[in-house]
Formats: structure tokens, C-alpha cells, sequence
């Protein structure tokens, strides 16, 4: 049986740059038991939350679940029916949106159609009654920021999907606001662009150092681009961590199953041994050992077992009499994605694990097929454990 | 799919027109009738139009009629915009659906009711009847036409445009002047020109509003018409259709073309 870890270091680090770890450090924007209420739906619901300055941070959930109002409460659009917003140490209640050092990139890009690019990016300079040349000046370089030179004179209806965006985001950086908020900042654009773009926002907000706070529903686009996400859940915020935190160590199965893919595997705790949960499961003869020091369960309570797809090994030959954590079934389904290869595993329990395995080589001799009896292990440390 | 056009679709397509249009030719027509009587053909002249100008009191009329359009047209306007931004923006208020109905009433409302409701509310009111009393019953009558053309521009207009506005710095009013505006000013000038072209023929109204020294040119060719056709006549009711067709042509087409673009600006 394995030791139990030593330190949990847990998911990949950016860069050293962690600000909510330090208890000194004086957040930028507080959120302060706010809530929201719309008649009689609530969409924010007493929630707290503390963002840094230069952090790249993301909201994460689905439709309706309270993060697009967050974010309008913070660009002034919408007032909390209680609590208080703060920025930088200034109560934001009663600040309408013009006066807010706040600009939003919006879902829908909102690019004034009778104003040609240049004067797009201009709009909010020009509000500040900034001399002339000065304008220009930061029109241009707003310009070369996001590549957009050539296209000065044109007017939005002349653009293609990726250059509108371009231009909605040079319009928000243009005044060098304190935050920029980004509404679903890379929603319209296909895919291949979208992975691009977002290297690139993070390139932009790194030399900028500004504070960048997003709203998304993709998980992966989340996952790639922020210092830390708070993933929202009916007006709740579920989990604030970073990327790495939030997909190793989700908090709640709704996490589990919202950031990524997962298998789920329910069961009830026997016990503890050399600081290993024992869990038995319908799902496989022996008890499981799962290695997660920080869950503190009582016996029979019940459980979910969460286990990463790419965490589990599929294989032909029965392990050894020693292994652990075996479940055994047959290949339901192969779905070849060409880096990977997914592996719908029916266990005997009838439930489907879903297992992958990175193709390695090109050349795999006697490749696993279909309908064949195959073993799923994986390691203790592989697996969280997630109280009901 | 192209559907072709069937004997039976092209006939009526023919009555139909004629039984629009062919009354219209006809006086057109006889506009350049170069004979006095009116229902002889003599031949082309625009003689006709040469003794309509010098014709004092037709110029004079024409001359009463263009003020009035043009300022209710106006007047109407500025409160159909207005009436038309209470509806589609401030939600659902209370009294809404009674402040809709009453915007739309004198659409469908008798003219003959309109003229004499509002001639008895300027006789209450001891308002000389003359020039400003059909300028402000002809307001009363078409602004709710601009207020139909406005809103429905409204209702497709991206509310985040002004929100992004307001997030790069703009206060309300500027907002207002430099975005919506600017975006739906087409339907404006639409409802302007629908307003001013309804002002210019409408007779019913400004006869029961009418005064001393008011009477527009829908009046005095109706006055002078029962005291014997004119070809006179003929020629100021051409350049009147002329000056109408062109005015809603303009309109449905700015309409048409600020409505199209709303929609291209969604994605």
C-alpha cells in the first residue's frame, strides 16, 4: 500500500504570483454579502468575494447562475438590492457607470455601427475631454495593440467577427480603466481563433497590468486564461481557486462534473487506514483506497468518488493479486480523437467509465476493441473524494 | 422558389392598380390638357401650370399649407420621438396600455370626430381659429404616425450600444445624442416626412379648424372645384401628388433601410 502524500501541491502554477494567499495583501474589489433580486428571482445570493489587483479572474458557471448580474453590478448597469461593492476602498453604491474607473468589453462587442473603428476607440477619450492630439496618439497605439493598423477608417460593418472583437477590446482598454470586465469576451468566435485570442488576452492583460475580470461559460477557456475562478451556482459562489485547484481538487460534485470530465463512483466509507479512506462501492468487489487527507468522513457515511478520465489506466491483462482499485467491465465504446483515445467502459455495476489514454505512438500493436473484458485501475492520489 | 405570374394573378394585379391609380392618371393627364374644358382632350400644354403661379390665391394657399406641414410636422415629430421612447423604454409603467391606446386613437379615429372634438376645444378655450389652430390639429393627428414609424426602429435597437456608451464615459444625455440619435434619426426623418406629406392633404381636419386668413390648398382647390372644375386645378392636385409620393417614397425607404441595418448590427 502506498504512503499517503507528504505535501498537496496540487494542479500546474502559472507564475508566482498569488496575492490571495497573503493576508496582508488589500483586495481591489470587495464584494460584501451582496445580493441581487429580480422581483422574485434571486440572482445573486449573499455572496462575498475579494478580487486583486492584476489578477486575471474568471467567473465560471452556467446560464443563469448569477455571474453576468455580478459583472454588471461592477460596471454600474445593475444596483445590489444589499450588500456593498467596494473599489479600492470606495463604496461604488450610487456611482452611476459613466463615473466608474470600470470598462466592459461586451458579449455582443456593442460597437457603435455609425462610427468608423478610429472613432470607436475614440469614444471614451473623447468623453474625458483629453486634447486632440493626445487622443490620436492612444488611438494609435490602441491600434497597433491589437493589430488592427490597416483597418482605421473602417467602419464595424466592414469587419470580420474576429476584428470586431479586436476593436470592442481596444474601445474598453483605450482609457486605461483600473478593471476591465470582459462579457464572454471570445463567445462569437470559432474555435481555432478562440484559442489564439486567448493567449493573446492574457499576453495584453500581463503588459498591461491591469485587472481583468471575465464572465464565461467555458470551462476550458476559463481554465487557460485565469489567475483564479470562482465557479457560480444559482447566485452562490461554489469555489474560488486556481485552475489547478479547481480541476484536482473540486469542492463539490457539481464541480467535478461542471469543470471537465469525470467519473463518478458512489459508496459508502469504511474506514480509515494509515491515514487511506477505505470506501466500498457497488461498482467493484474489493474496497477502494482513496488517498485524501483533507476530507474529514465518519464511517458508512456516504460518498462520491471523483476520478479524472486521463487518471485512470485501461488495460487487457488482469493486474496483480496485490493491485488496487480494479474495477473490471467491457469496452463499450472507442471514440478516437486523434491526440486521444476515449474509452467508454461498461462495469459490471452497469454504470459507463469513461477513460482516456493519450496516443503515444502511432503504431499500437493488438489495440484494445470493442465488447473486450478490460481493467480499470487507478492510483489512490488519483481520486477525491466528495462528500454528499 | 419563383412563382410565375398566372393569367388570373396578372389581371387582377391590372384591376387593381387601375382601380387605384387610373382616376390619378387621368387628372395628371389633364393637367396638360391644352383645352379649357376639362373633360376634352386639346392636346399638351403646361399652360396650365404657367396660370397656377401667377393664380394669387392658390400660390397663397400653397404658401399657408407648406408652413403648416412643415411646423406641425415638427411639432409632431419631437412628440411622436418622445411618445415612442416612453413606450419602449420605461417598461411597463402604470397607465401604459391607456397611454398606448390614446397614442394610437387618432389613427383609427374619424377625421370628421378629430376636427370637430378639437374645434370645439378651441372654441372652450377661446383659441382664434386660423393658422396655429390647424398647425396643432394636424400635430394632433400625426404624431402617433411618427411614433408607429420610431418605435418600431426602437424595439430592434441594441440597448448594450448605450450601455457601452455610458461605460466609456458618456452620461444619459450625451449617450442619447450620440448614439441613439445618431442610429435611428432615419426613422425619425421617416415620421417626419409621413407626418408632413399627411398635413399637406388633409382636408377634413383644417376645414373644421380653419380661420380667416388660414386656408390651405386642400381647401381652396375644394372650393374651387365646386364652383366649376379648372384645369388650374388639375395642375396644383399633380404637383401635390408629386410632392406626396415623393415624401412616403423617402420614408418607406429610410424606414426600411434603418430597420435593415439594426439587424445587420445584431450579429
Amino acid at each position: 500500500m502506498p504512503p499517503p502524500r507528504q505535501s498537496a501541491s496540487v494542479g500546474a502554477v502559472r507564475r508566482s504570483f498569488a496575492p490571495w494567499s497573503d493576508p496582508e495583501a488589500k483586495p481591489l474589489i470587495r464584494f460584501d454579502n451582496v445580493t441581487k433580486r429580480f422581483g422574485d428571482a434571486v440572482a445573486v445570493d449573499h455572496l462575498s468575494l475579494n478580487i486583486f489587483e492584476g489578477e486575471f479572474f474568471c467567473l465560471l458557471g452556467p446560464s443563469g447562475c448569477g455571474k453576468t448580474t455580478l459583472m454588471r453590478m461592477l460596471a454600474g448597469f445593475e444596483h445590489p438590492s444589499e450588500g456593498r461593492i467596494t473599489l479600492a476602498d470606495r463604496d461604488l453604491a450610487g456611482v452611476p457607470p459613466y463615473r466608474r474607473p470600470v470598462n466592459m468589453m461586451f458579449q455582443s462587442y456593442a460597437l457603435f455601427p455609425h462610427m468608423s473603428v478610429e472613432r470607436n476607440i475614440a469614444f471614451g477619450l473623447k468623453q474625458d475631454g483629453l486634447p486632440k492630439a493626445e487622443i490620436a496618439a492612444r488611438v494609435d497605439e490602441m491600434l497597433r495593440l491589437v493589430q488592427l493598423e490597416r483597418l482605421a477608417k473602417r467602419y464595424p460593418s466592414q469587419l470580420s467577427g474576429g476584428q470586431r472583437q479586436r476593436v470592442a477590446l481596444a474601445r474598453a482598454l483605450a482609457k486605461k480603466p483600473k478593471v476591465l470586465l470582459l462579457d464572454e469576451p471570445l463567445g462569437a468566435l470559432d474555435k481555432k481563433l478562440r484559442e489564439e485570442t486567448q493567449f493573446e488576452l492574457m499576453d495584453i492583460q500581463h503588459d498591461l497590468g491591469m485587472t481583468f475580470v471575465v464572465v464565461t461559460h467555458d470551462q476550458e477557456e476559463a481554465m487557460t486564461m485565469a489567475d483564479r475562478i470562482a465557479v457560480m451556482d444559482h447566485g452562490r459562489i461554489v469555489q474560488v481557486a486556481t485552475p489547478g485547484e479547481i480541476y484536482e481538487q473540486p469542492k463539490t460534485r457539481f464541480i467535478a462534473e461542471f469543470v471537465g470530465d469525470v467519473n463518478i463512483l458512489e459508496g459508502n466509507v469504511l474506514g480509515q487506514e494509515n491515514g487511506l479512506w477505505r470506501v466500498q462501492t457497488p461498482s467493484a468487489e474489493a474496497p477502494l483506497t482513496i488517498d485524501d487527507p483533507d476530507e474529514v468522513l465518519h464511517s458508512d457515511q456516504a460518498v462520491a468518488i471523483a476520478v479524472r478520465p486521463e487518471k485512470m489506466v485501461i488495460r487487457r491483462d488482469p493486474p496483480g493479486p496485490d493491485a488496487i482499485n480494479v474495477l473490471t467491465g467491457e469496452v463499450w465504446d472507442i471514440g478516437y480523437l486523434g491526440d486521444w483515445t476515449v474509452y467508454r467502459v461498461k462495469l459490471a455495476s452497469g454504470a459507463i467509465l469513461r477513460v482516456t489514454r493519450a496516443n503515444r505512438s502511432r503504431y499500437v500493436e493488438h489495440p484494445i476493441d470493442w465488447d473486450e473484458q478490460v481493467y480499470v485501475t487507478f492510483a489512490p492520489d488519483a481520486a477525491v473524494i466528495l462528500a454528499e | 422558389m419563383t412563382r410565375r405570374l398566372s393569367f388570373f394573378n396578372v389581371t387582377s394585379l391590372v384591376i387593381g392598380f387601375a382601380f387605384l391609380y387610373l382616376p390619378i392618371l387621368l387628372l395628371v393627364v389633364y393637367s396638360f390638357n391644352a383645352s379649357r374644358l376639362v373633360t376634352v382632350w386639346g392636346g399638351f400644354s403646361t399652360q396650365w401650370y404657367v396660370a397656377l403661379f401667377r393664380n394669387q390665391a392658390l400660390m397663397e394657399a400653397a404658401w399657408v399649407t407648406l408652413r403648416i406641414a412643415l411646423l406641425s410636422a415638427t411639432l409632431a415629430t419631437v412628440l411622436g420621438t418622445l411618445a415612442a421612447l416612453a413606450l419602449t423604454r420605461y417598461g411597463r409603467f402604470t397607465g401604459r396600455t391607456l397611454f398606448t391606446g390614446m397614442v394610437y386613437a387618432p389613427m383609427v379615429m374619424p377625421e370628421v370626430i378629430t376636427g370637430l372634438s378639437l374645434l370645439l376645444f378651441f372654441v372652450a378655450i377661446g383659441l382664434d381659429r386660423g393658422f396655429w389652430t390647424i398647425t396643432l390639429a394636424h400635430t394632433t393627428l400625426t404624431m402617433c404616425f411618427v411614433t408607429v414609424v420610431v418605435q418600431s426602429r426602437l424595439m430592434t435597437f441594441d440597448r448594450s450600444l448605450e450601455e457601452a456608451a455610458m461605460d466609456l464615459g458618456a452620461p444619459p444625455l450625451r449617450t442619447f445624442f450620440s448614439v441613439t440619435l445618431p442610429l435611428i434619426a432615419p426613422s425619425i426623418v421617416a415620421g417626419f416626412l409621413l407626418a408632413f406629406t399627411l398635413s399637406l392633404d388633409d382636408l377634413v381636419i383644417a376645414s373644421f379648424n380653419t380661420g380667416p386668413g388660414a386656408t390651405t390648398l386642400p381647401i381652396r382647390i375644394y372650393s374651387q372645384v365646386r364652383l366649376g372644375l379648372s384645369p388650374e386645378v388639375n395642375a396644383a392636385s399633380t404637383i401635390l401628388i408629386g410632392i406626396v409620393a415623393l415624401g412616403v417614397t423617402t420614408a418607406t425607404l429610410l424606414s426600411k433601410r434603418s430597420l435593415l441595418r439594426s439587424q445587420r448590427n445584431i450579429h
